[in-house]
């Protein structure tokens, strides 16, 4: 089966295409192992808002300290709005440990210190 | 009297700010919003400051880096504070300024640096057809609903304009449970980086209508967006009978363009570039009124907020060398955008300033090769190869200005090679 990607590592954007064992279309090497990560576990880094007790920042960034598995994007997302932040934390402060029973953790981009309710 | 006044503390003015205070200058930083670090802080999505720090920063990340030093070097200022006049009385700057706690208030400066940013096109700017319903936004603004005040403004969207933030919006929406049916772009390429049509559109399955522009705009009884029309284009940007692709949406979001702000100007007599549609600036970032700057957004939509930054730390730095500078009459010649260039800045070059020259451009035609070259006289004075140009990615070349002759004016060319 022929499978066409756009190579996001450099701006140059090759489309590199995949036919069994044959990648074509690269013009750098790293082409190859970005499609290869591509075709067997692709992963994304996720951010997204948690809610917030604090009427300055009702929401506040967060990101996931590594990226995630891109199946389980949907499902961190509904662990994650199911969480309300009620302390001052403060950047890099981590929100949930073990997102979607990964190693990967949810993390403050924001600090809150000194917020007020 | 205050040395420099910054107006607006986003990325652009938090790295000027900073620049100025470090050579010891008296600096006032003002911001008409609440909290310091202006649009970073929408923008949650990471991928910003891999030129400044080598490392990928969502935007309130990178906003928290500067806003730490800005703290900690003791720097003055204002929140909740609008600027509502900006005049220039022989050598010293007047602003006034508004806030709800100290009412309308002057101060004095001598040199002022706007860095405020810019703003969205909306559907006026493209006149597009149609009923005028609820549920039309702004890209940028639905952005700044839903990443800081926590309020979805749809479920059924679709999108109008291929560039970043529309591609942005299309994941974040999505992600928060909205179904994204499509996006629209007018050109028959994206404006948008690859990386976003690939993690932003590809990954969630929303299709991309390239030569595709939304034709019409219908109400229900409620005049609540209920459906949209698009229609495919021609090479003129003609819509083409029997190409209309109906859908029922409840939101239509436009990500079609910035505009630099720089309304503030309005009373200065400043020279204006129709092609940047903000001010003419020489290399050291100063308009037409001696010791005004502008850099950042309100002087040239960026790329990159590294550039913004970038830009910015140049303009903190030549508004500290003003302070210091005799005020001569000077040679200066004009840089001219060529063929193939959309828009240069600076546009002026000033013999009298020490400030290295760092000339921004953009093509106004897809390029996989091509050769950049500086002209004066006729004679070939830079050049330099470049790859890969597109119209929405900004190219800067640098070069030492002392090769120039001081009396003719220089041109920057581009050239496709094959």
């Amino acid at each position: 089966m022929k499978k066409e990607f756009i190579c996001i590592v450099c701006p140059r954007g090759c489309r590199v295409v995949v036919d069994g064992d044959d990648i074509s279309g690269n013009q750098c090497k790293r082409g190859i192992d970005y499609v290869k990560a591509e075709m067997t576990a692709p992963k994304r880094v996720l951010t997204t808002t948690v809610k917030t007790i604090f009427s300055e920042w009702p929401r506040v960034s967060v990101k996931t300290d590594k990226p995630l598995p891109k199946e389980l994007l949907f499902k961190a997302m509904s662990d994650i709005n199911k969480v309300i932040i009620d302390k001052p934390l403060d950047i890099g402060e981590v929100v949930i440990y073990n997102l979607c029973n990964t190693d990967v953790n949810l993390i403050l981009t924001k600090s809150l210190k000194g917020v007020q309710k | 009297m205050i040395d420099i006044v910054v107006i607006g503390a986003g990325a652009g003015g938090l790295a000027a700010a900073i620049t100025a205070k470090e050579k010891n200058k008296k600096v006032l930083l003002i911001e008409r919003e609440s909290t310091l670090g202006g649009i970073l802080n929408q923008c949650i999505h990471n991928g910003f400051g891999l030129e400044v720090f080598k490392e990928e920063y969502t935007g309130p990340e990178y906003a928290h880096r500067y806003i730490e030093k800005l703290i900690s070097l003791k720097i003055d200022y204002l929140l909740d504070t609008t600027v509502t006049k900006l005049e220039k009385l022989s050598e010293k700057f007047i602003i006034t300024m508004t806030s709800e706690e100290e009412g309308i208030k002057k101060i004095e400066a001598k040199s002022v640096i706007l860095t405020s940013g810019c703003y969205e096109r909306t559907r006026g700017h493209i006149s597009m057809p149609g009923d005028r319903p609820k549920g039309v936004f702004n890209a940028g603004s639905a952005q700044r609903y839903l990443n800081i005040n926590g309020y979805m403004v749809g479920k059924k969207v679709f999108i109008l304009g291929s560039g970043d933030i529309g591609l942005i919006m299309a994941r974040r929406m999505t992600l928060e449970g909205a179904e994204v049916l499509g996006v629209a772009e007018i050109m028959s390429y994206s404006n948008g980086l690859n990386r976003n049509i690939v993690q932003c559109l590809i990954d969630f399955d929303i299709p991309l209508f390239l030569s595709h522009t939304v034709t019409n705009v219908i109400a229900d009884e409620n005049n609540n967006l209920k459906e949209i029309i698009i229609q495919e284009v021609d090479n003129n940007f003609n819509p083409m009978i029997n190409t209309e692709k109906h859908f029922f949406v409840d939101t239509l979001l436009l990500s079609i363009g910035l505009i630099p702000d720089i309304t503030l100007l309005d009373e200065l007599s400043v020279k204006v570039d129709p092609k940047t549609k903000s001010v003419e600036v020489n290399q050291a970032y100063e308009t037409s009124v001696r010791g005004l700057f502008v850099s950042g957004n309100s002087l040239q939509v960026h790329d990159l907020v590294d550039n913004v930054t970038k830009e910015s730390e140049r303009a903190g730095l030549c508004a500290v060398e003003y302070l210091n500078k005799e005020n001569n009459e000077a040679e200066e010649i004009r840089i001219l955008a060529g063929s193939n260039i959309g828009y240069v800045t600076p546009q002026r070059l000033d013999f009298s300033w020490n400030s290295s020259l760092i000339i921004s451009f953009r093509t106004n035609k897809k390029m996989e090769k091509a050769i950049c070259k500086v002209i004066q006289d006729d004679k070939v004075v830079y050049k330099k190869r470049l790859m890969f140009l597109v119209p929405a990615e900004m190219e800067t070349i640098s070069f030492d200005y002392q090769i120039l002759n001081r009396t003719s004016d220089i041109k920057v060319v581009l050239e496709e090679l094959s």
